[in-house]
């Protein structure tokens, strides 16, 4: 079974942002990257394919700089086979720009399975996954949350408000993976020293033109002190009127 | 859900670390925050070892590390050996006391001194956590000078007898093998010690655990007798010889625990930064006064300090140049300061910080007993002072 994994690297999901003096990017001095969480997802589901068909192989694709390659090899240390990284100055931020240049690497690949996670958490687009499976014309399922395949088939299982959605389609498929979908493994110490070893092809990301560029980033307003309007039973009758007329939640 | 620890590094050191070495420790402190910290309270609270943890500590490769792979370990350098035992002791000081032992006291001796046959029992089985060692040199009347034991290996028809007792074993009640340092020759004869593999199911070995500890409450110390203890030929170490050969294990984890004090400092600075932001007094936080600013400068000097002082320690020991002497001065140092800094932690953190909630104080018990074994803070300082002056002060 060959499966490819597209991944992103994105800064921590719990680092403090400031925003660079263009303002319309991040100043990522001092920023730490990781894999985006929900990718750990596909590239765990990728790896179990993999070893539950008794073989094949995981190539695991990223776009970007060469900083990329750090987030590729860490991938190849929880099992991955190989990398390749489409080297951009930058992710461009039209989603379209970046599924091209992907689908463009994954066409004559002979993939079985590409899986995604289903979303970015430094964009929150949504919009790569189902993108490169339009430009490939393959069937397109996402944020999946329970996966079987058997044969060239598949079936996956979807969260939606309110219950489960079970999806049946043909293989070869994009598939973009929810949270849940598994338990991601720790890159053990010998995957490693291993990834090392690993080859990782870098070649020109064929991109697509960007047709949305971001103009500007602002960070949330700091919230306001909060204020205490007395103490004990007394202080009730004017609390509810505060939430009344002012906070307008009751 | 406390935040996830993201590191302690105000010079940017890790900027001196290879790629490796960076994803080997980002590995184990995301291990760490998932797996070890959500349960260490309760089994201090217990006083038992998370035994439950052995596998996945194994399963990531974390017993004897810097080990070679043809015996199943990860082959991995000494400065990423350390940066495990750093992020293991952010953790708790007895879970990397646990894998200290596992590693530099027990799978060690058996690669430096085992022969090839021993390697390939025992090495493969202690990396995939299926056995569990412990290591035997300090005895009940014998702790900071070791030559003086009194347990005594002879040889009988067919191999040795073992008798004697050992005192302060990590792991003892834990574990399926022992490496027993016995004198073959007369008492008084330190140069006939030797080393010896014992499966601890052998007739005549017993463990007991030892209670009323009041610091690593969450690791294994036991007391071992041994009494006749019959063992084959192929149980002796062939490559032991001496005091010195036990010695040389010492400074393996000596290294491993002059790093392993950095994560325990990291934590309790981390934590006590993370409180003083967010305690108010007197209408601000508590980070606002001068004198809990001093104390959370002092911490981080001295973290940083420590930090740099196991890299380059790290280093030397890569190019097969570190002296048990240097590896004294940093064991010495870092504990020291880990030590201040647990005790200042707890005290930035008032009466929350006598509390298992916090980390502080259990690091700060801990931490007396990581300043008393593998040669005491005093004896390391007469290592050093005979070092430097040429005139020894013990012996």
């Amino acid at each position: 079974m060959k499966i490819a994994v597209c991944i992103k690297r994105v800064p921590d999901t719990e680092t403090r942002i400031r925003i660079a003096g263009d303002g319309a990017s991040i100043d990522e001095t001092g920023v730490k990257f990781i894999i985006n969480p929900y990718d750990e997802f596909a590239v765990e589901e990728a790896l179990q394919r993999r070893d539950k068909a008794g073989g094949g192989e995981v190539v695991v694709i990223a776009l970007g700089p060469d900083a990329g390659q750090e987030t590729i090899r860490s991938v190849l240390a929880m099992g991955a086979d190989r990398g390749v990284l489409l080297k951009a100055e930058r992710i461009p931020a039209d989603a379209l720009a970046v599924a091209k240049a992907l689908a463009a690497e994954l066409k004559d690949g002979g993939y079985d399975l590409v899986l995604f996670g289903k979303m970015a958490a430094d964009d929150y687009h949504h919009g790569v996954g189902p993108m490169v499976a339009e430009l490939l014309d393959l069937p397109c399922v996402t944020a999946i949350s329970k996966l079987e395949l058997e044969g060239g088939k598949g079936v996956a299982e979807r969260e939606i408000e309110g219950g489960v959605e079970v999806v049946e389609f043909a293989l070869p498929a994009v598939l973009t993976a929810e949270k849940g979908l598994n338990t991601p493994r720790y890159p053990a110490l010998k995957g490693i020293m291993a990834a090392k070893k690993k080859p990782i092809e870098i070649k020109p990301a064929a991109l697509g033109e960007a047709r949305a560029i971001v103009t500007s980033l602002s960070l949330p307003p700091d919230r306001k002190a909060g204020r205490i309007v007395g103490e004990g039973p007394d202080a009730v009758p004017e609390l509810v009127r505060l939430l009344r007329t002012e906070a307008k939640v009751l | 859900m406390a935040p996830r620890f993201e590191g302690v590094d105000f010079y940017d050191v890790g900027s001196l670390l290879s790629e490796e070495e960076r994803a080997v420790r980002d590995t184990v402190r995301q291990w760490v925050d998932d797996r070890l910290l959500p349960v260490i309270n309760q089994h201090y609270l217990e006083g038992r070892f998370p035994l439950q943890l052995v596998p996945q500590m194994a399963e990531l490769g974390l017993f004897g590390a810097n080990l070679p792979e043809e015996y199943g370990c990860a082959g991995l350098n000494n400065v990423a050996y350390g940066l495990i035992m750093q992020e293991l002791e952010r953790g708790d000081s007895g879970v990397r006391s646990f894998a200290s032992v596992q590693g530099a006291l027990v799978m060690y001796p058996i690669h430096a001194f085992g022969s090839e046959e021993q390697r390939k029992t025992w090495l493969p089985k202690m990396a995939s956590g299926e056995v569990i060692g412990c290591f035997g040199l300090t005895e009940p009347d014998f702790g900071s000078n070791p030559g003086g034991m009194i347990t005594t290996a002879r040889e009988a028809a067919g191999g040795w007898v073992l008798n004697g007792a050992k005192m302060w074993i990590t792991n003892g009640s834990t574990a399926k093998v022992a490496i027993i340092w016995a004198k073959t020759g007369a008492l008084d004869d330190a140069s006939s010690i030797r080393g010896f593999i014992v499966p601890t199911d052998t007739p005549g070995f017993s463990a007991k655990d030892q209670k009323g500890k009041l610091s690593l409450r969450a690791s294994d110390t036991s007391e071992l007798v041994l009494e006749d203890v019959k063992l084959g030929k192929d149980a002796l170490l062939p490559g032991s010889k001496g005091l010195k050969s036990p010695l040389s294990c010492l400074t393996q984890a000596r290294y491993g625990i002059a790093w392993g004090a950095v994560g325990a400092a990291m934590g309790c600075y981390d934590e006590a930064l993370r409180y003083a932001k967010q305690r108010v007094m007197f209408g601000k936080p508590i980070a606002g006064f001068q004198l809990q600013q001093q104390r959370l400068v002092e911490m981080l000097s001295e973290i940083t300090k420590a930090q740099l002082l196991v890299l380059q320690l790290g280093r030397l020991k890569d190019q097969g140049k570190a002296s048990p002497q240097q590896v004294s001065l940093a064991k010495r140092n870092n504990v020291d300061m880990a030590c201040d800094i647990a005790r200042e932690a707890r005290r930035l953190l008032g009466a929350n910080g006598i509390l298992a909630e916090y980390s502080a104080m259990r690091h700060l018990a801990n931490l007396e007993s990581v300043y008393t074994y593998e040669g005491t803070h005093d004896m390391h300082t007469l290592i050093l002072g005979e070092e430097i002056t040429g005139i020894g002060a013990f012996e």
